[in-house]
């Protein structure tokens, strides 16, 4: 099957800590992050949004590739934050990596699983020879009202995938992947509102954990691996919690999810968060390991994913830092008040 | 600034990917990118040529009193930066807690330069980040 | 080529009180200068033969193009040709050099040249808007380079390369207030010191708004003549000894140097040759310092001073008032103000009364050679103009 030619991740360096939030809104720092298990999220900065962080993860990828950017068949860019409601930042982003004008573009919205959607479009499209390459991008700038507890986590970031079929140009192969989707209202914005709305703690059982599970097993039984067979599992990662109780509860170790767990140190990146997990894990992954991918969209589905890495992943390697130095490193705390205004909540009139 | 969409639409590549041109007979390079060679002048063969975006800072200020257009990034790091090509460019720097000085090595980033009030369109734009 | 050119004298000159003129627009402040220049040189409206008016940007301004003719006619100019000269904060001085080739070339004996803006009638941001225009408005004012920007790039690399210093910098500011004290049509007639130079609200690093010339209304008007019937109208004549002008890249970066104006240097050296004569002979001069860097810029171009050495010179004291060469004395840009289009007209104006000898507390004692340097833009135009007494 059709596979990952290369990749690319950006994390905005703004950081603002769960206990500055929680100053503001006269709340228990020390609990929210121990139940939530995040300590800090990052925040794009004033002139930074879903387009931009698409491209900056974009440009890595096709370094990271070394393919021709105009040999770019297609390329989605899923996020529930695109800038504009009507006009795609998938077009921005394939002139920005000089794409060329010979493929096709659009946005993609699924929650947080239209980037793992774009990349079942991509593999359909490669596999039958439509196109030679396509690139799926997770790029979000989320939002979280202020005061609800969303906002402890909704951060921002992404991560661009380019999927191809030629196995010699393959970092790693997707096995297998299957979905799971029903209509379930856990979570939404209507158009032009500001804010996402929420079911609380119906996002749980029957939104995230439904979904992940049903996908889970149901790649689980189409392809026969015991979830022992993986390397490394990453799950959508909406807090630091859920992806820990996911993997408890389809019988995976902590173990496993470890290394491709980054909102505890990002908050989620929604579009971004499960590519930016596997981006960390294909960091670190040697030739031959399995990775488990199970994404999750609110509204709802989840799409996952059997990966096997090959022989290439260390060539290309070293020609871009491994994400979680970035993440580490490239960082600058802000308090609240430059949060709101990096976020345009407060500006000069 | 633009509120018709031509102008900016006719300006995007020069703006995401810093496309400059290179008069084939003289080598010299330009950005922004031009039709006649100032030294070659009717002899210019003129083609277009991407440039890297890395070089260095040559000058730089904080503008402290901006336009109304950028009322709202201000205060915000301008700077004449030197390419490793050659040519100078000037451009946004932006803020990345390490110090700017003239000699700080630069490579460029994209990002929104404006947005053209609420239902405006939002300019995209090269600027550079010191590393 | 030169050849059968006539030499050119100014007979009259006129000035309005420059500063925030909240009850007079445009069309009066230039009625206001033109009325002093048809008094000064004792000729009426229907003498003048052609206008030439130097006006940046009174569309942005103001709302009004076509403004040539408004000019002509509000000046009682009935029906007489008139062109509107736009070179950024240069159009009054390039004006000055239009109406000097039509009087030089014979098509025309009396001419007059304006120069005006009315900036206080939008908001300061508009106004830093509209000044943007004159640097390069899709690469510079677009990135949200304004015009101090500009300057403040030039002056942070002049300070690396040379070792300026921002107290250097503003004692420019210092000296200009000093002269404009004694200038009656002065926006700024107060002292300033070094230390408010260097306390003041920052504008672009290292340039505070006492290194900026102010946003100003006012107007200034020459009439032209040739030298030859020139003592009918005036015992002492202007002669126009050098009309230079040059240009450069709009866009800074894409200069040669940022440290020095290519345009105001060759302008300079072209000025010189004509006028036959060197820096050493200037006795007073007027030169383009919309921001105090650009003084020291013009001091290096104009080869009063050596590359790097005029920053110093300056703060020494050495183009002082009553110095061996006085530098701006109305005030400059800094203390006189700088209504863009009147600025290169109202050097003119400056220096033909140093050398009639009618320039009062401020007279620079047997001033005969004076130099008018005006500057557009980030210095993508120069114009330079040396005058000389005739005895």
């Amino acid at each position: 099957m059709a596979g990952i030619i290369g990749y690319g991740a950006y994390v905005p360096r703004l950081r603002i800590k769960v206990e500055e939030i929680a100053r503001v809104w006269n709340e228990d720092g020390e609990a929210i992050k121990r139940g939530l298990n995040i300590k800090e999220k990052s925040v794009p900065a004033f002139d930074e949004d879903a387009a931009t962080i698409a491209v900056e993860a974009a440009r890595k990828a096709i370094h990271h590739s070394g393919i021709n950017p105009r040999e770019l068949g297609a390329v989605y860019v899923g996020s529930e934050s695109h800038p504009y409601a009507v006009k795609p930042t998938a077009t921005v982003v394939a002139q920005a990596i000089d794409a060329g004008h010979n493929l096709t573009a659009a946005d993609l919205e699924f929650a947080c699983k239209a980037g793992t959607a774009g990349i079942q479009m991509l593999m359909g499209m490669t596999d039958s020879n439509m196109i030679k390459y396509g690139m799926a991008i997770g790029s979000d700038t989320s939002q979280g009202r202020p005061g609800d507890a969303l906002e402890y986590t909704a951060s921002a970031g992404g991560a661009a995938f380019i999927i191809g079929k030629e196995k010699k140009e393959m970092i790693a192969e997707i096995l297998k992947t299957v979905s799971y989707t029903s209509d379930t209202p856990d979570f939404w914005r209507r158009e032009g509102a500001n804010f996402p709305s929420h079911g609380g703690r119906f996002t749980g059982e029957p939104g995230y954990f439904k979904h992940v599970a049903n996908a889970t097993k149901l790649l689980l039984e189409q392809t026969g691996f015991k979830p022992s067979d993986f390397d490394y599992v990453v799950f959508h990662q909406p807090n630091g919690k859920f992806p820990l109780n996911a993997a408890k509860l389809l019988g995976f170790t902590e173990k496993q999810v470890e290394e491709g767990l980054l909102t505890p140190i990002i908050g989620n990146t929604y579009s971004g968060a499960s590519m930016l997990g596997l981006a960390a894990v294909l960091d670190k992954a040697k030739p031959g390991q399995k990775i488990m991918v199970t994404s999750f969209g609110s509204g709802a589905g989840s799409d996952s994913f059997a990966i096997q890495v090959t022989n290439n992943i260390e060539s290309k390697r070293k020609r871009v830092a491994p994400l979680r130095e970035l993440i580490a490193k490239d960082k600058m705390y802000i308090d609240y008040a430059l949060y709101l205004k990096n976020r345009s909540s407060i500006v000069r009139t | 600034m633009e509120k018709a969409s031509a102008g900016m639409w006719r300006k995007i590549d020069t703006r995401y990917n810093l496309i400059g041109s290179e008069c084939e007979k003289c080598k010299t390079l330009y950005f922004p990118p031009r039709i006649i060679c100032r030294i070659c002048g009717r002899d210019t063969k003129m083609r277009s040529r991407k440039l890297s975006g890395n070089g260095k800072v040559y000058s730089f200020t904080t503008i402290r009193v901006p336009s109304d257009t950028f009322k709202e990034s201000a205060p915000y790091t301008v700077g004449v930066i030197e390419l490793e090509e050659g040519p100078k460019v000037e451009g946004h720097v932006v803020e990345n807690g390490k110090k700017v000085a003239i000699g700080s090595k630069v490579k460029t980033v994209f990002r929104k330069m404006y947005v053209d009030g609420d239902e405006g369109l939002i300019h995209y734009h090269f600027k550079f980040e010191t590393i | 080529m030169m050849v059968n050119m006539r030499e050119v004298a100014i007979i009259g000159v006129g000035l309005t009180k420059f500063g925030e003129r909240w009850e007079h627009g445009l069309r009066d402040l230039m009625a206001e200068a033109g009325l002093n220049a048809l008094n000064d040189a004792n000729i009426t409206s229907n003498d003048v033969e052609m206008l030439y008016g130097g006006v940046m940007a009174s569309g942005r301004f103001i709302g009004q193009e076509h403004i040539a003719a408004l000019l002509a006619d509000q000046l009682g100019f009935k029906n007489i040709p008139a062109v509107r000269v736009e070179n950024a904060c240069a159009s009054g001085g390039t004006a000055l050099r239009q109406g000097y080739i039509a009087v030089a070339s014979g098509i025309h004996d009396i001419v007059a040249v304006g120069g005006v803006e009315k900036m206080t009638d939008v908001t300061p941001s508009e106004a830093t808007s509209a000044l943007g225009g004159a640097g390069d408005q899709e690469w510079e004012l677009g990135q949200g380079i304004t015009f101090p920007g500009l300057y403040a790039l030039m002056a942070k690399r002049h300070m690396h390369d040379f070792g300026t210093t921002e107290e250097q910098m503003a004692a420019v500011s210092v000296k200009n207030h000093k002269n404009a004290v004694k200038n009656k049509y002065a926006q700024f007639r107060r002292e300033i010191t070094i230390d408010e130079v260097l306390k003041s609200k920052p504008v672009a690093d290292p340039l505070k708004i006492l290194d900026c010339s102010p946003i100003s209304d006012g107007a200034a008007a020459v009439i032209l003549a040739p030298l030859e019937i020139a003592k009918k109208y005036n015992d002492t004549p202007i002669k126009i000894a050098a009309s230079t002008q040059a240009t450069d890249t709009l866009s800074l970066a894409e200069r040669e140097s940022i440290t020095s104006l290519k345009a105001a240097q060759i302008s300079g050296e072209k000025a010189f040759k004509q006028a036959k004569v060197k820096p050493s002979d200037i006795d007073v001069a007027e030169v383009h310092d919309c921001f105090s860097i650009a003084e020291i810029l013009a001091m290096e171009d104009l080869g009063f001073y050596k590359k790097g050495k005029a920053a110093k010179a300056i703060a020494d004291g050495e183009t002082a008032l009553g110095s061996k060469l006085s530098v701006n004395t109305s005030g400059g840009l800094k203390g006189c103000g700088h209504p863009v289009g009147a600025t290169g007209v109202k050097q003119a104006v400056e220096i033909t009364w140093q050398l009639r000898g009618e320039a009062a507390d401020r007279q620079v004692n047997g001033a005969e050679i004076g130099l008018a340097h005006n500057v557009g833009g980030s210095g993508a135009t120069a114009v330079v103009h040396i005058m000389k007494r005739i005895n």
